[in-house]
């Protein structure tokens, strides 16, 4: 009867959930038991955001965290400043905060680390000459 | 019952003794999946097939392989004694009594792991392999000491799962750790065929889309492999036993002299329920 009921709902069986569950937590797994996979895919990410933008190369942190139904790749990388000649229109005029376009395809707001109370620090502090600022 | 299986001239001739016998490693990572039970069951049905086996219980400390196999009275000395020199290896075999090409080496009860020493526990299962076509070494749970000893020697493994998630984690991340030098294949064990026909429990292929490992078998969850335990009967000596029939097929399926695909178990009819149940 609750199968019927289910099924009537539209719950999905439990053996889908197990799969999908699965799936998910593998994935997880195997990129937290690739260190150098990571490694190489942090290196590759600070080479070409660096194309663009001044990185703080020995503060970036790419962490991978198991979300609900997806899994997300958070990439923390500190911004020190422009490279003045990747700004791509003429009369840009200097920018006062940097803001990194390397976005994830499904790049939540929060890292696991903190990094967005980070950010929201380092926004309220408009002094500081080249501020950081986090691509999630 | 037991004669129905024992060798005919077929099954013998598969199991042609090799120039050095078959050192294979029954693990799975979780505990509870049916490592013993399997290990018991795929001896007990490669040595009914005519080879010799011998079973070597590498849990040391957690001793069941002896139970399991109903050989626990007749166990006088154990693998550490061996290793150690406290007894020959002839003293510490112990001879299935419904098969004399079985022996048991039964684990330590009162050790640990971690007083097993990895050489010589290799250079055991290499002299074994001089002396018997098949050496299934019963790996504990954990991916820890006793794990790795037990892997050690073996260049094939047998992973057991069970369809559940924790049991198909644990499989995966054990995989990795038997590495790429060894072969391994995979047997689904406890499988329920009306739970996976309602969408209650994962399939065999539901467990594979994620191993993707050589499927050695699938045997299902059934009342008699319980009941063949609680007598120390392995149930592969059981000619009636569907059980029974797929570990016979899994280690015809080790010897090659099967090559067809796994059966996966049915659900039973209504009257199999009725007239196949035993105490």
């Amino acid at each position: 009867m609750i199968d019927f009921l289910n099924r009537l709902f539209g719950r999905e069986p439990s053996s889908t959930t197990a799969r999908e569950r699965l799936r998910l937590v593998l994935l997880s797994d195997h990129l937290s038991l690739a260190p150098d996979v990571i490694e190489a895919l942090k290196g590759d990410l600070i080479e070409v955001i660096s194309r663009y933008v001044e990185v703080d190369a020995a503060n970036c942190d790419v962490t991978f965290e198991q979300q609900e139904t997806r899994v997300a790749m958070l990439a923390n990388i500190p911004i020190l400043g422009m490279r003045s000649r990747h700004v791509p229109r003429p009369p840009a005029p200097p920018a006062p905060v940097a803001e990194a376009a390397a976005a994830t395809a499904s790049a939540p707001a929060a890292s696991p680390n903190g990094a967005a109370t980070r950010r929201r620090r380092r926004r309220k502090a408009p002094g500081i000459s080249s501020p950081a600022t986090q691509a999630t | 019952m037991l004669h129905d299986v024992l060798p005919t001239e077929q099954t013998a001739a598969a199991a042609v003794p090799q120039a050095r016998g078959r050192a294979i490693v029954v693990t799975s990572g979780k505990g509870g999946v049916g490592k013993t039970t399997t290990t018991a069951n795929v001896g007990a049905a490669l040595a009914a097939g005519g080879a010799t086996v011998v079973l070597v219980d590498a849990d040391v400390g957690l001793r069941n392989l002896d139970i399991v196999m109903g050989l626990e009275a007749r166990v006088r000395h154990h693998v550490l004694d061996v290793l150690e020199g406290g007894a020959t290896l002839d003293e510490a075999l112990v001879t299935d009594k419904r098969v004399p090409r079985l022996k048991l080496l039964a684990a330590a009860q009162a050790r640990e792991k971690d007083d097993v020493d990895t050489d010589a526990f290799h250079a055991l299962i290499d002299s074994l392999r001089e002396r018997f076509d098949f050496v299934l070494i019963d790996c504990p749970a954990g991916i820890e000491m006793g794990f790795t000893n037990a892997i050690v020697a073996a260049d094939e493994a047998i992973v057991v799962c069970t369809p559940e998630v924790s049991a198909v984690r644990d499989a995966d991340r054990v995989v990795g750790l038997l590495g790429e030098r060894r072969t391994v294949q995979l047997i689904v064990n406890r499988l329920r065929p009306d739970l996976v026909r309602k969408g209650k429990m994962l399939s065999v292929d539901d467990v594979n889309a994620i191993l993707r490992l050589p499927l050695l078998g699938v045997v299902a969850d059934a009342p008699d492999v319980i009941v063949a335990t609680n007598r120390g009967e392995p149930v592969a000596l059981d000619a009636d036993s569907p059980a029974g029939a797929a570990y016979r097929a899994i280690a015809q399926r080790i010897t090659g002299a099967l090559t067809s695909a796994p059966e996966i178990p049915r659900e039973r009819t209504f009257f199999g329920k009725l007239f196949g149940s035993r105490s």
